[in-house]
């Protein structure tokens, strides 16, 4: 009823070729950036802030840049928890190198270390794929967290094996990470970082460079003979791909968990950052952020969430029983609907813009 | 006067029309499998031309080896003057050859307007840097192109299908959008692998019709695999004929529907 663009009519290219063409949809956005700038830092305790919503914001991030990998250049890898942990050494050791440099700064540059390292590791693409290429992102995966405990120059030779976010200063003496940032400075980072990085993502995908991944994924032979080049295509959205989950990475220690250890990039990472791929749908990116959401906040608000409404449960059988119900509701998604929340929000407008009719 | 007729003119002025694409003694095989044995012809600028032949003749590996998806074992192509020997298929593609696919082979995922886009990839050339940003060259340039492709929605009578994901349409519609992608990136030489298989007899005489009006008003030059033989017979300018991957005919429809082995080939013969 309210969703309708009757009414709305594009008169130019550049009008029909907007990210949201239709009037409801822009102000949705806008209500969705105003609570993310507003009202979360205004209302939201210190709790929410640091254990809902930066890390909520940080897996968001790390699922785009799987989702450009897997979803729009249809290349399966299993080795984004070990890209972010990239970006996390490579944060680490320049803010070593450069303690006077603004954070923001340096959390940008770890992603192309990250680029890079992906790109090696995106050569197999060439010649094998699917499942077949996730076994060898796999031996990434289990190759760079080798690296992460057996190279103590990466963690500056720390006899705990750790690596413990320095304090860091930007934009005039704020102090961007360390026990003495405060939490809402820590959160417009991460949020800062997360829309220009979304925006960048969005501009990428819908030109030419995102349409030559997603006819990789969709038919590499036509592909191929239409003059896309498997070579640049592939390596170019490993090395996206990379970047944004280093960053990812660099903000998860930083600004996040603010100190970390290998095991912090294991395999279970990869997989957490694959699963909200999948659940929130490939090759979208607002999916990317609801996969985050119903695999972080959900769980968070079960288990704060029963205690609340008065269930008087003791605490390991929250724990148990937040597990089950976020697994059967994956379960129950995937069954409903296999192309993720993003596919079952779609629908709903269509519906939504056909109301009181079935179909148009 | 359009392009075509022009090249005809100046054929006729000469006597001698200009050859596009020249095969010579081309020969492949896949391990013990000749699929291709010993096929000369030549493709001449503007004209409609097209291969037929039984199944398993040899048609489609003619155009994978024209396109430089295969690499055959002997033999020189000659396209615009220019031997080859071993070629990409991106190198054929920015030379200006084009082609659509038996089995339809669109972009299942995206959008036919995408689709269509897609075609333009190789005419797009701004710097993946000015593409994070999207304002600026690389958005005038999207729109540029977007006008050419709109262009081709029109011609083609699909604007009603512009945003409707291809893998959801119906088999002669995405036929028509794989036509287009072919056609967007504006090709000098278009390989048409059965445009019209499996398509009812409305469908056929539609995209018959497009095929005419691409070669008269773009200029483009054909090379069709068909097996409705009334549409081959009517549509083509030269026919070559082949069989167990051996040229057995070429010529014009006429010529060749009256060669013995030609109707040996299709009805059999008795030994």
């Amino acid at each position: 009823m309210f969703y309708r663009e009757a009414g709305q009519f594009k008169t130019s290219y550049e009008a029909d070729q907007q990210v949201f063409p239709i009037l409801q949809d822009k102000i949705g956005i806008g209500a969705i950036l105003i609570i993310g700038l507003v009202v979360v830092p205004l209302t939201g305790s210190d709790f929410m802030i640091t254990s809902i919503m930066i890390p909520f914001l940080i897996f968001s991030l790390a699922t785009i840049g799987l989702n450009i990998l897997t979803g729009y250049a249809g290349q399966l890898s299993l080795g984004s928890g070990a890209f972010m942990g990239v970006g996390a050494y490579a944060c680490y050791k320049l803010t070593t190198i450069f303690p006077d440099a603004n954070l923001v700064v340096l959390v940008l540059l770890s992603g192309f270390f990250s680029a890079a390292i992906g790109m090696v590791f995106g050569l197999p693409s060439l010649r094998i794929k699917g499942l077949y290429l996730a076994v060898t992102t796999l031996a990434a995966q289990f190759f760079l967290e080798w690296c992460f405990i057996r190279v103590p120059w990466l963690y500056n030779y720390n006899a705990s094996g750790a690596i413990e976010v320095p304090e860091r200063t930007g934009f005039g003496g704020i102090i961007l990470s360390g026990p003495a940032a405060s939490p809402l400075t820590r959160y417009f980072l991460v949020l800062g970082l997360v829309i220009l990085i979304t925006i960048i993502m969005k501009n990428i995908v819908r030109g030419r460079v995102g349409r030559s991944w997603m006819m990789i994924r969709d038919m590499d032979i036509a592909a191929e003979l239409i003059g896309v080049r498997p070579l640049v295509a592939k390596l170019s959205a490993f090395a996206v791909s990379s970047y944004v989950c280093g960053v990812a990475g660099a903000l998860m220690v930083f600004s996040w968990l603010g100190a970390a250890e290998p095991a912090a990039f294991s395999i279970n990472l990869s997989f957490q950052i694959l699963f909200m791929a999948i659940l929130g749908g490939l090759g979208s990116l607002v999916g990317s952020f609801m996969g985050a959401a119903f695999i972080w906040i959900l769980p968070v608000l079960i288990r704060f969430g029963m205690p609340a409404v008065g269930i008087d449960i003791a605490a390991e059988t929250v724990e148990h029983t937040t597990r089950m119900i976020v697994g059967a509701l994956i379960i129950f998604f995937l069954i409903v609907e296999p192309h993720g929340l993003v596919r079952l929000w779609q629908i709903a407008k269509e519906k939504l813009r056909v109301w009181p009719f079935p179909y148009v | 006067m359009n392009a075509a007729t022009e090249t005809a003119v100046a054929a006729e002025a000469t006597g001698e029309p200009e050859v596009m694409l020249k095969v010579e003694n081309v020969s492949l095989s896949f391990g013990g499998v000749r699929a291709i044995t010993n096929i000369s012809f030549d493709i001449r600028k503007g004209e409609i031309r097209a291969i037929i032949g039984p199944n398993g003749a040899g048609k489609t590996s003619m155009l994978n080896v024209i396109n430089g998806f295969y690499h055959p074992q002997e033999g020189v192509i000659t396209f615009k003057g220019a031997a080859r020997s071993k070629m990409r298929p991106y190198e054929a593609a920015s030379q200006g050859i084009a082609r659509t696919f038996q089995n339809v082979a669109l972009f299942k995922g995206m959008s036919t307007l995408d689709n269509i886009m897609s075609g333009r990839t190789l005419l797009m050339k701004k710097h993946f840097f000015w593409h994070l940003f999207h304002y600026g060259p690389a958005r005038t340039e999207e729109i540029e192109h977007r006008r050419k492709v709109e262009e081709i929605i029109d011609f083609l009578e699909i604007q009603h299908i512009r945003r409707a994901p291809v893998g959801r349409l119906p088999y002669g519609l995405q036929k028509r959008v794989e036509l287009g992608r072919a056609l967007a990136m504006e090709p000098e030489l278009l390989l048409l692998d059965e445009p019209m298989a499996g398509m009812n007899l409305e469908e056929k005489e539609d995209m018959s019709r497009f095929i005419l009006d691409v070669n008269s008003q773009f200029g483009t030059t054909i090379a069709l695999i068909e097996h409705d033989m009334g549409v081959v017979m009517d549509l083509s300018d030269r026919v070559v004929v082949l069989d167990y991957g051996k040229k057995i005919a070429d010529g014009t429809p006429e010529e060749v529907q009256a060669n013995q082995d030609v109707i040996d080939a299709y009805l059999g013969v008795s030994h």
